[in-house]
């Protein structure tokens, strides 16, 4: 038999100073948490962003210095750290990074060193993302999607610097997230333990597995588009600048498309929001099999359906654009591939409460997490298909419907799975346990406060109010009720953001105060459950790889007395 | 415990919700009653899916939580349920997918006898342009645009000079005669967006772009920007006013021609005009569309 890297033959050279340790590590533990509170950190700043946003919403003019230049620079900078600086990050480079050394049996990342540049070049792209918001001008007002020619001529704010450091901060995120994406690819083809078959491992790697692979294949669209877009801004080209007449001046760019820049960023866009997605799911099925105490239902199925849902979302990015000018009759393709990929889709949720069907559900904080999930993501999938489907999407497109449908589906479920995954799996990585009673609190608030903050939105769509609107002003179509739900929402969002100070004070106080946590709390099969110590140390697993000798679903099986069996333990 | 009584009770909290809303479509003023009734076959489908797949979890939750003594049943996998599933799943994609795609065959058909109707946006407002008598809209493009010619009709085209310019921000449009849209944009990308009217299209810079729809009721609207064009957004908005042919033929008449502009003109601006002329030939100018 070849030998390959699970074979476990080089020496592990251990961190010799405490800031090889926890500074320049090269373990793949210690950079998912510089990559969790790194992307948390700077996620509490968009989370800021969007209250400022909704004071303006609900309460206009209460706050005096939010002008409609610093609401959408607000609406831009909230939009663009949500999707990439925290949720790809977090998912990818936190969740990737702890969890799939740990789950297919390996002692780290196979390119430790990439691994630890990996973090601190994304932590360089969140430092310029930062610089933005101090440049003449402040950060770009252009909305997330950053569409020229707005994005870089006058009437927008920071059309002069601040699109700038935002399109230089996107370049060096890819970079960062090449080097991680090629590591965690790698590790799960080549660094597997004995007996830890692809159709073993957990969901959770799957989902990862699969998200990274499509990053690898969609960032690079974005990083042409930044780069295209930084050249027609700086070097005077014509990519997506046609002539134009602009504030009293003809402009000397000439014969560029502005599509052509909405086909590049939906390209990413598109598979992007299920590089955020299939952790997700991936994850949340681990959370649902181990507190139901039974496997997850439909492995293989589920397996495929990661697949194919990764495969198919290449293929249905101008479903954002129908009515962005581009040749109308693409529109029957996109809506056919944008409604296929509902079945694959719909098969995990049903596999999901399938699993919970005649299961025995402990319904600790984690799970909590993980069923209003399931929620949600019901709620957020099923209003995608409005906008999916072609003719629908033309009146609801650009509506308060498309915020509430996005924010469902990939701003509330991914969180909640974020949630419920570092409720999950702290007790592994710091040895202690959280508050249970604060944890239900954040549980309780989050979820029913953010389902105020969303249903609403999508009835104030389908009434055709348009977003991105600093303020509605006199118009004819809209009511005088739409001022009292926007105000309505604007208090639920204060209190679901005021509410998140229970969790971190909870995740805080028990890093120190919080009671030992059993090795493995909530009886799990997976491997990451079975390590000598806890926290795993340097090299996870002591002097000897483990071996596996099942799937990671065994819980409930007929005869033992246990009511899991882990994955290292050998046959009776 | 609690938890699948709250998700029951955000379903039955949802439908009755959805029943005394306020809020759902406007009125309907144009002929586009296929897209609101693809819209309510997606939402009967949908919203069936929602309430039957949450009650279901709200079931399973409350019938399978943890009990002393309750052990969870081992079954992998159940390749016939898998496939039942997944057919019906299908079946409700191709119930939504037929009347949707139905709808946006007829929203990219434009009928032979629509009359031509410009729209142009700019930071942050709108000027509209009619062909004029001879039903043809004259070539136009940013480079022709000078202080007296602000939607930039290139001079030399004799079926530019009957096209009827309106730049109040206001335009006027015959009950139920269908009508193409076609849109230009001098600076970024805006939209067309009149709620009562349902269709909606992006005007792009560089190119022309169009929809089209039969206006049905008479009546004023509003026309707003649905998409981002800078910190102006909000504030750029526009009218329609449908009104019977009579109505509109007398306004229509009101309104000044691209002729009269140049004849009105000084010596200076009309040579100024005509001066664009002579960079117009090249991928940039828009023919008729």
């Amino acid at each position: 038999m070849a030998t390959t890297l699970a074979d476990d033959l080089k020496p592990l050279h251990h961190p010799k100073t405490w800031i090889g340790k926890y500074v320049w590590s090269q373990d793949h533990k210690v950079i998912a948490v510089q990559y969790g509170v790194t992307a948390i950190a700077i996620g509490l700043v968009a989370l800021v962003l969007s209250v400022l946003m909704r004071l303006q919403l609900g309460f206009p003019g209460s706050v005096p210095w939010i002008q409609p230049e610093n609401y959408l620079q607000y609406v831009s900078m909230h939009g663009m750290i949500m999707v990439v600086y925290l949720l790809t990050a977090l998912l990818l480079g936190g969740f990737g990074n702890y969890l799939i050394p740990l789950m297919v049996g390996a002692r780290d990342m196979v390119f430790p060193y990439v691994n630890m540049l990996s973090y601190w070049v994304y932590l360089l792209s969140v430092i310029v993302l930062v610089i933005g918001f101090f440049v003449p001008g402040g950060p770009t007002g252009a909305g997330w999607t950053l569409y020229p020619p707005q994005a870089i001529t006058e009437g927008t704010p920071g059309y002069s610097w601040g699109i700038v450091t935002m399109l230089v901060s996107l370049a060096i995120f890819i970079i960062a997230f090449t080097m991680g994406g090629l590591n965690y690819v790698t590790t799960v083809l080549q660094a597997r333990c004995k007996g830890m078959t692809l159709m073993r491992m957990p969901l959770s790697v799957w989902g990862i597995f699969t998200a990274s692979i499509m990053g690898l294949l969609a960032f690079p669209a974005l990083f042409v588009a930044a780069i295209m877009m930084l050249l027609d801004h700086l070097a005077g080209t014509s990519f997506f600048m046609p002539t134009l007449f602009s504030f009293g001046q003809t402009t000397d760019t000439v014969g560029g498309n502005p599509i052509l820049f909405q086909h590049l960023f939906w390209f990413f866009g598109h598979p992007e929001v299920y590089i955020v997605a299939l952790p997700a799911f991936g994850i949340v099925s681990d959370l649902i099999s181990v507190h139901a105490r039974r496997n997850i239902f439909g492995y293989r199925m589920m397996v495929w359906a990661i697949v194919i849902i990764g495969g198919l979302s290449f293929l249905v990015w101008a479903h954002h654009m129908y009515v962005s000018g581009m040749n109308p009759y693409f529109g029957f393709f996109f809506a056919i591939s944008t409604l296929v990929i509902a079945i694959p889709t719909a098969i995990k949720v049903y596999n999901w409460l399938l699993t919970l069907w005649r299961g025995d559900i402990h319904l600790r904080v984690p799970m909590l997490f993980a069923i209003a999930f399931i929620f949600t993501f019901i709620h957020g999938g099923l209003t995608g298909l409005f906008l999916g489907n072609v003719s629908v999407d033309v009146p609801l497109s650009d509506t308060y419907f498309v915020v509430g449908h996005f924010h469902m589906v990939m701003g509330v479920s991914p969180v909640l799975v974020i949630f419920g995954a570092i409720y999950h799996w702290y007790p592994k990585m710091t040895g202690r346990m959280w508050n249970k009673t604060l944890g239900q609190m954040h549980f309780w608030l989050t979820f029913l406060g953010t389902y105020a903050i969303y249903m609403p939105m999508h009835y104030i769509g389908i009434l055709g109010v348009p977003r991105r609107y600093f303020a509605l002003g006199e118009t004819a179509f809209i009511p005088d009720s739409v001022a009292l739900a926007n105000a309505g929402i604007t208090i639920a969002a204060i209190v679901v953001f005021l509410a998140q100070g229970l969790f971190f004070f909870n995740m805080i106080w028990s890093l120190f105060r919080g009671p030992k946590a059993d090795p493995n709390p909530w009886g799990a099969a997976s491997l990451e459950w079975q390590t000598p110590d806890t926290p795993p140390v340097h090299g996870n697993w002591g002097p000897k790889l483990p071996t596996v000798y099942r799937w990671a679903y065994d819980y409930s099986v007929p005869r033992p007395e246990r009511d899991f069996i882990p994955q290292n333990e050998p046959p009776a | 415990m609690p938890l699948a009584i709250a998700i029951a009770a955000l379903v039955v909290g949802s439908v009755l919700f959805h029943l005394v809303s306020p809020w759902w479509q406007t009125p309907i003023a144009s002929n586009w009653t296929s897209i609101d009734s693809a819209l309510d076959v997606t939402l009967w489908i949908c919203g069936l899916a929602f309430v039957v797949l949450n009650l279901f979890l709200a079931n399973a939750v409350w019938r399978y939580r943890h009990r002393p003594g309750h052990k969870a049943h081992y079954e992998p996998e159940n390749a016939t349920l898998e496939k039942r599933l997944t057919f019906w799943t299908g079946i409700g994609i191709i119930g939504m997918l037929a009347p949707g795609l139905t709808a946006w065959d007829k929203y990219v058909t434009v009928p032979e006898d629509a009359a031509m109707v410009e729209a142009v946006g700019q930071q942050w407002q709108w000027s509209f342009r009619y062909p004029g008598p001879d039903g043809v809209l004259g070539a136009a493009g940013v480079m022709h645009i000078t202080p007296e010619n602000t939607l930039g009709l290139d001079p030399t085209d004799p079926f530019g000079r009957d096209d009827i310019l309106v730049e109040a921000g206001e335009m006027h449009l015959p009950v139920g005669k269908p009508v193409k849209m076609v849109l230009r944009s001098k600076d970024v990308l805006h939209d067309f967006y009149v709620p009562e009217f349902r269709a909606k299209m992006d005007l792009v810079p560089g190119i022309v772009t169009y929809f089209w729809m039969t206006p049905t009721v008479a009546g004023n609207f509003e026309i707003l920007c649905a998409e981002l064009c800078g910190v102006g957004h909000h504030e750029m908005r526009g009218a329609v006013v449908v009104e019977d042919q009579e109505a509109f033929d007398e306004w229509q008449a009101g309104q000044i021609t691209f002729g009269e502009v140049l004849a009105q003109a000084s010596p200076a601006s009309r040579y100024a005009m005509f001066a664009t002329a002579d960079v117009c030939i090249g991928t940039n100018n828009w023919s008729n569309p």
